[in-house]
């Protein structure tokens, strides 16, 4: 299988070549209402995971909401 | 020798969430709030015991962090605290540029809540006492965005008159550094801020215990945000309890309006009288 390289939440990783966002938040068993995408510092809207590509040299940011005061 | 706890009963949630007829409900932003306390849902040792708190708090609003996923572990705070229980509002806590704070508003935002942020800029990693400079300057640009701006801040009058003017929702002083719960350290400074703005005062930081609780809101101000008075208490949830009727019990005080302070004694019993 083809991989690209990508930096993912600060480490260089090997994912899946030709995966959408939303296809990669599947493959790292993530849930894509709960998680947030930065891609090349874009935010990116929710509704287009199913549509963006993830490309190789992406940099890419999943975050969400963990405790905090 | 065993301690009885407070979540070993039924914490029973107050009747009809509190809209009490003796006070008004907070207001920020034009959304109501039966509550004053507002609390945060950093470093719990445990997740139920967290939910436990809160609930028992009474708090309806909640701060949250934005952080990468870890993933290998994957799960985030939302799979346990339930977005339509709580009013999330998502906090820029670990930043330290305007620049940075605005990325982690963004991010906040973009999970899908609502258009909220508390406002943490800070300038010293020892003290984490705010940059106020850089705080006032990312207000303004988020509040030009259209995030409804709660900001976290020293206790300097300047300062929050700046952060009102730029266009903060609410402003919120320190009791004390973040985590210190030294308790209320101006309370002059706090009054001041109070009585000069027209937002919301939110006190936030620095509250260690009831009493200090109690105090702040005795100050006149509109709400009191705490954490680690919760959570670093030996029984979180007993804890929070205790902080929601000082919470309270000091809004209610405030309103009441206090005896002048003296430094002199005088009798509560007539002194006329007296036998021979």
């Amino acid at each position: 299988m083809n991989t690209i390289r990508v930096q993912l939440n600060g480490k260089e990783a090997d994912v899946p070549g030709g995966l959408t966002v939303r296809g990669l938040l599947e493959t790292l068993e993530l849930e894509p209402g709960l998680v947030v995408v930065e891609r090349n510092l874009e935010i990116l809207s929710r509704t287009r995971y199913d549509e963006i590509p993830v490309r190789e040299g992406d940099t890419l940011e999943l975050v969400h909401f963990v405790g905090g005061g | 020798m065993s301690r009885t706890k407070i979540h070993d009963v039924t914490v029973e949630a107050p009747p009809q969430l509190v809209r009490e007829q003796d006070d008004e409900p907070l207001v920020i932003a034009g959304r109501e709030f039966n509550s004053r306390l507002i609390v945060g849902t950093g470093k719990y040792a445990d997740d139920e015991v967290m939910i436990a708190a809160i609930r028992a708090s009474g708090a309806e609003m909640v701060t949250v962090a934005v952080r990468r996923v870890d993933l290998a572990r994957r799960e985030g705070i939302l799979h346990v605290l339930d977005p339509h229980e709580f009013f999330l509002l998502p906090n820029t806590a670990g930043c330290f540029t305007a620049e940075e704070a605005m990325r982690y508003a963004r991010l906040g935002h973009a999970a899908g809540f609502n258009d909220w942020v508390k406002l943490e800029v800070i300038g010293d990693r020892d003290t984490l006492l705010p940059d106020t400079q850089a705080t006032v300057e990312a207000a303004r640009l988020l509040a030009t965005e259209g995030f409804k701006v709660m900001a976290y801040t020293n206790d300097d009058l300047i300062t929050a008159l700046r952060l009102e003017e730029a266009g903060c929702a609410a402003v919120m002083p320190l009791a004390s550094p973040i985590g210190s719960g030294l308790g209320v350290v101006n309370p002059y400074f706090i009054r001041e801020i109070k009585r000069r703005l027209s937002v919301p005062v939110i006190v936030d930081a620095g509250v260690g215990t009831a009493s200090d609780a109690c105090i702040t809101m005795e100050q006149g101000v509109d709400g009191v945000l705490m954490n680690t008075a919760l959570a670093a208490a030996e029984d979180p949830v007993a804890m929070a309890h205790a902080m929601r009727h000082a919470v309270r019990a000091g809004r209610l005080a405030y309103r009441a309006g206090r005896m002048p302070a003296r430094e002199i004694a005088v009798p509560s019993s007539p002194s006329r009288g007296m036998l021979d």
